[in-house]
């Protein structure tokens, strides 16, 4: 059936979109929760599945492709590749996690909810597969706009404020992430097709890879994207819309935007924006190292002052991704290998610790630090499992993050030295606000808000125990990921040689 | 594969397994089942070390690799396990001392609930489990591993009770600092990737590899290592947390503070020893950092009355000597001192531990006194280790004092001065802890006097085995002046040093110590020792509480030069300033402002303009006339321009 039918990338998309316009449908409350799970779990498996047919020769299984606007030289392609098998693989890992999190959660209108919400890792499949540069496009906007309108609709109380404030920048973004894709579009080679339809200029990715821009074309076209991206990581100066989106949103979307969605731009960069402007990707590799650098040690200084926990993990968040972006840009084997494997990583434990902030919030009311207080005493298991996601955040050895930031410091350091140094300044403040939010949150005695909550419930320690075993088996043994992505190292070092 | 040798990876499985028993079930377990587990698993990884031990002893040495952590093109790095003369020996004091404190410890913590008993082994154990990682490690990055989980642990343990804030500050206070430490060896690793593209020690050791560095590489990243060991073996500038760190547990400053973990420095250094003596100015940085510890911390001690206090920057002291010892190249020495500083300071930190316990908790000086008649074991245990680590013949601490402060007098007089003067103040504090705790009248209250008693066995079975230890252990190391062939550790220990040895002969024209020299100058040490020693005992088996305020040199003294009042001054608020100006002003106030502003200005223009949209068609029909106009108008005009 597969490679005749249907393909991998083809159910990774449908089986989620599918599902999220049939929740739309069902009215009763559990409903639409237990199909947007089991979707996902579906999801999941096709996904795992992949993993075995990675090699070259099951091509068919893995690429497909249908006429779409052939007369604009579009088809409709979509195809898995190393780096979107690890990225569709943590999407679909991600969103039943998210799920069984929340399973307690009642939401106003659940069916909706669940609708965007798998709408949402529809357009993220779509984004990770897609082969063309207006699939990709138009996958980029169905990831964002169910975002937007969960994050209005389900947030807290400041929430049309912080949506609109991330409206205004993604929509920015994504505007000047078409006019790039139209600039380099009408670059491209022309194209036949089968039944003989001739278009000027393609949006293949491969002819994308082929347009031949002028050098002094790619110094502008090249910030096109790259501010789209930049938005979306975000990287210092673009991410002042993150920590509001992450405070304000409900905390599934929140999961999702943190865990999954920042990687889009990650992605873009490693998909897009390298392999189309090489030249321009040299050139202003030191001044985006540069900016990585500076929003590192800005974002783990301003964590250090937080007093609100969910700002105090979008700060760290700002940090580890600016750390990815500026090993991204150092571009050698061991910084991109990092990249590839703390993406995947870096994923999984920042979800972990929106369970926990979410745990506290709902059993505390609140999220403000000062007002919390020697949760240990009350809840062991709650306290035991953060300790150990919070100290994976921190990159401590034997845990999954340990491997691709030492990678990725590494990597850096063969660029250049003074920038790991400086950044590695930022290993020292995560250090600093981690365990000043261990020690103000969990030790010391309890205060008025804490004296009465209990510890986490089964399904709460399960998913929470499952992240835990990630962590460690990611960390101790990291190599079949690497096997996983290392294909991709190449391709794009090759690319750009 | 075929080496009996390959099985050591048993030796830090077992602790680890001990973790997870008392982790896991912690809440069913009784205490006396998580003491012994904890206990067992140490002892079996301390039969498996003397095993390794006594192969390593009869020549086979064994690199196993089990799985590659990393393997990439560019790079490969293996978990791997060296088991060669230093890590067997390392392991012997680990498993060895690491056994005799959980003992201990099962009748130190017996008070805890049941739960927290559990959870105390099961952190002593994983503390275990990455000291073993640390020194088994085949490359550099297995070392960092159990670097920073001994840190970890470490972290756990000084805020093992984690109601009292000013206990996980301190807690904090050590994983910050030490994680300034990793900072700088983690930069040296990538140096060293960078450079040669390999981290294995065999590898980075080689011939083909050290050609590759120039003498700026070498030096760049021993002073990176160097870091590293400052922090983890509390040196200046990073040594202000060990004090702190006596927040823990008696036996865990024991174990973790003053036996193993706080010697990873040496270990590190004395591994790479290669690389320090290819990089003269790193050792001279050594050299000098160490010495000045080793006298900054001894002016401290002296006028310190918290026991556990005096003995941790004691701990600070000699580990400054370690690294005088490195410094001049002494490695064999270092190494040495290690031995003999965990026996004796092991020891004095137990006896400590069992003087608190008996007063109830009391760790102040001031209240006691008299304790002779109550403890007699304890009190003759003690005695002998502070006679050890004074450094008076034929005790341990002599010999491997000696070795070092000969080293230090070759490399330069300056140092051995120094060196002696920082002697002479050890056992002036040492014995002023010891005439203060143990001699004269009994200066506590009723209550606490009235519930004086030894220890039971499972406290003062350790302490004299300790004892003996810190007694006898000196033997092994006999100077050649007294006896030719006598330093069987140094014998043992070759192997490891050869590289370097024939490294710095084929570099540095050596000339050995006169005998003669070498009398004088062992003789002026311990006579030196002698003086301050009975002037200390004189002095303070006498002592009377006096309320009067120290003044002067005595007050900077006792407020430990008020360092770190300095580095809150210099370093921690400066920080929070820059972070709150980065959140305040730069953040809400520039970008944020600037975003909002756009926005503000676009819905300004939004409703400025919202009077065109009056949704009137005859208002449109007239807005369309004009613009049609203005266009034809335009056109018309540009055209004929």
């Amino acid at each position: 059936m597969l490679g005749t039918y249907t393909t991998f990338p083809e159910l990774l998309i449908l089986v989620p979109m599918l599902a999220g316009v049939i929740c739309f449908f069902l009215g009763k409350n559990n409903a639409a929760k237990n199909v947007a799970l089991f979707a996902s779990i579906v999801t999941l498996c096709i996904s795992l599945a992949s993993l075995c047919y990675a090699d070259e020769k099951f091509a068919k299984y893995n690429t497909v492709s249908y006429i779409w606007l052939k007369y604009i030289g579009s088809t409709y392609l979509v195809g898995l590749d190393a780096t979107g098998r690890m990225l569709t693989l943590l999407t679909a890992i991600g969103f039943p996690l998210i799920f069984v999190a929340t399973y307690k959660n009642d939401y106003k209108n659940s069916a909706s909810f669940y609708g965007l919400m798998l709408l949402t890792q529809a357009g993220l499949m779509g984004v990770f597969c897609a082969m063309d540069a207006l699939v990709f496009y138009f996958y980029w906007e169905l990831a964002l706009i169910p975002v937007y309108f969960l994050s209005s609709k389900w947030g807290g109380e400041k929430r049309i404020q912080a949506t609109f404030k991330f409206f205004v920048y993604t929509f920015a973004g994504s505007l000047l992430m078409l006019i790039g894709i139209i600039y380099v579009y009408l670059h491209t080679p022309g194209r036949v097709f089968e039944d003989g339809t001739t278009s000027a200029h393609s949006f293949s990715i491969n002819a994308f890879y082929q347009a031949k821009l002028a050098v002094s074309d790619q110094a502008w076209v090249f910030w096109l994207f790259f501010v789209a991206f930049a938005i979306k990581m975000p990287i210092f100066p673009f991410h002042t819309w993150q920590p509001d989106a992450y405070d304000q949103s409900p905390t599934s979307v929140t999961m999702v935007l943190s865990g999954i969605m920042v990687k889009m731009g990650l992605f873009g960069v490693l998909r897009w924006l390298i392999p189309i402007f090489p030249a321009a990707t040299k050139e202003y590799a030191h001044l985006i190292m540069i900016l990585s650098i500076i929003g590192i040690i800005y974002a783990s200084c301003i964590a250090i002052v937080q007093d609100n926990l969910k700002k105090l993990v979008a700060y760290s968040s700002i940090a580890h991704i600016g750390l990815m972006c500026a090993a991204i840009f150092a571009m050698n084997a061991i910084s991109v290998q990092g990249v590839l494997l703390q993406m995947f990583n870096h994923g999984i434990n920042i979800i972990g610790l929106w369970i926990v902030v979410d745990q506290l919030e709902k059993k505390t009311g609140v999220k403000e630090i000062s007002k919390l207080g020697g949760v240990a005493h009350k809840a062991p298991v709650l306290t035991i499992l953060l300790v150990i996601i919070a100290l994976a955040n921190i990159a401590l050895p034997l845990t999954n993050a340990f491997v691709g930031e030492f990678m990725m410091f590494a990597g850096v350091w063969q660029y250049n030295h003074w920038y790991a140094a400086i950044a590695g300044i930022s290993i020292i403040l995560a250090a600093v606000y981690t365990l000043n939010m261990i020690q103000k949150v969990f030790y010391g005695e309890t205060k008025p808000l804490t004296e009465s909550i209990k510890d986490i419930a089964l399904h709460e320690k399960v998913i929470l125990s499952v992240i835990v075993v990630c962590i460690f088996m990611m960390g101790v043994y990291p190599q079949p990921m690497i096997d996983l992505t290392k294909h991709a190292v190449k391709v794009l070092l090759t690319i750009n040689q | 594969m075929n080496n009996v040798l390959h099985i050591v990876w048993l030796i830090p499985i077992l602790p680890l397994i001990g973790f997870l028993i008392n982790g896991l079930f912690r809440n069913s377990l009784s205490k006396s089942v998580a003491g012994f587990v904890g206990s067992a698993v140490i002892l079996a990884s301390f039969a498996l070390s003397i095993f390794a031990f006594l192969q390593v002893k009869s020549g086979n040495t064994h690199l196993a690799h089990y799985f590659n952590l990393i393997n990439i093109d560019a790079l490969r790095i293996g978990f791997d396990f060296k088991i060669d003369q230093l890590s067997s020996l390392f392991l012997l004091i680990i498993t060895g001392v690491g056994f005799l404190i959980h003992v201990y410890s099962t009748s130190y913590m017996h008070e805890e609930p049941s739960k927290d008993f559990a959870k105390y082994f099961a952190y002593l154990n994983l503390f275990v489990f990455s000291m073993l990682l640390l020194v088994m490690g085949g490359n550099y990055i297995i070392m960092f591993i159990g670097w920073e989980g001994v840190g970890l642990c470490s972290y756990l343990l000084i805020g093992f009770w984690f109601k009292n804030n000013d206990y996980t500050n301190a807690a904090k206070k050590a994983f910050i600092m030490n994680r300034i430490g990793d900072l700088g060896f983690l930069l040296a690793v990538f140096w060293l990737i960078s450079k040669i593209g390999t981290v294995s020690y065999d590898e980075v050791f080689s011939a083909t590899s050290l050609a590759k560095l120039s003498t700026t590489d070498i030096t760049g990243i021993t002073l990176l290592f160097f870091v590293g060991a400052t922090g983890k073996s509390a040196q200046i500038p990073l040594y202000t947390w060990l004090p702190d760190a006596m927040a823990g547990p008696t036996p865990v400053s024991a174990l973790i503070h003053a036996a193993t973990m706080v010697t990873a420095g040496i270990y590190m250094i004395a591994r790479s020893s290669i690389l320090y003596s290819m990089a003269p100015v790193t050792q001279c940085v050594v050299a000098i950092v160490g010495l000045s510890t080793a006298i900054l911390a001894a002016t401290i001690a002296l006028k310190q009355n918290d026991i556990k206090k005096v003995l941790a920057y004691s701990t600070v002291s000699q580990l400054g000597y370690m690294f005088l010892g490195l410094g001049v190249g002494a490695y064999t020495g270092a190494v040495f001192h290690v031995m003999t500083h965990a026996f004796f300071k092991a020891l004095l930190f137990l006896g400590a531990g069992s003087v608190i316990h008996a007063m109830g908790g009391e760790q102040d000086m001031r209240n006691m006194g008299g304790l002779k008649k109550h403890m007699r074991i304890t009190h003759l245990t003690f005695l002998l280790g502070c006679i050890a680590i004074a450094g008076i013949p034929p005790f341990s601490g002599f010999f491997s004092k000696d070795e070092i402060l000969a080293a230090a007098f070759e490399a330069s007089p300056v140092f051995w001065v120094i060196g002696v003067a920082g002697a002479m103040m050890t056992a002036f504090y040492m014995f002023r802890l010891y005439g203060m705790t143990f001699l004269g009248k009994f200066r506590g209250t009723h209550e606490q006097e009235h519930h004086l008693h030894e220890s039971p066995a499972a406290i003062t079975f350790p302490l004299i085995v300790l004892a003996i230890l810190a007694v006898f252990g000196g033997f092994v190391g006999i100077p050649e002046v007294f006896v030719h062939g006598g330093h069987k550790l140094a014998e043992f220990l070759a192997p490891v040093f050869a590289q370097t040895n024939a490294y710095v002969s084929s570099h540095h024209a050596h000339e050995a110590l006169s005998h003669n020299t070498e009398y004088i100058l062992m003789g002026t040490s311990v006579l030196l020792a002698l003086v301050a020693l009975s002037y200390a005992i004189n002095k303070f088996s006498k002592y009377q509480k006096t309320e009067t305020a120290s003044t002067g040199l005595a007050k900077v003294l006792e407020n430990k030069w008020y360092v770190d009042e300095l580095y809150d001054a210099v370093i921690v608020k400066p920080l929070r300033s820059l972070s709150a100006f980065f959140n305040n002003v730069i953040e809400k106030k520039g970008i944020d402002g600037l975003v909002n502003g756009v926005g503000k200005a676009v819905n300004y223009g939004g409703r400025q303009l919202r009077w065109i949209q009056s949704g009137q068609v005859g208002a449109y029909v007239l807005l369309m006339v004009i613009g049609m106009l203005v266009l034809f108008i335009i056109q018309f005009f540009v055209k004929n321009i």
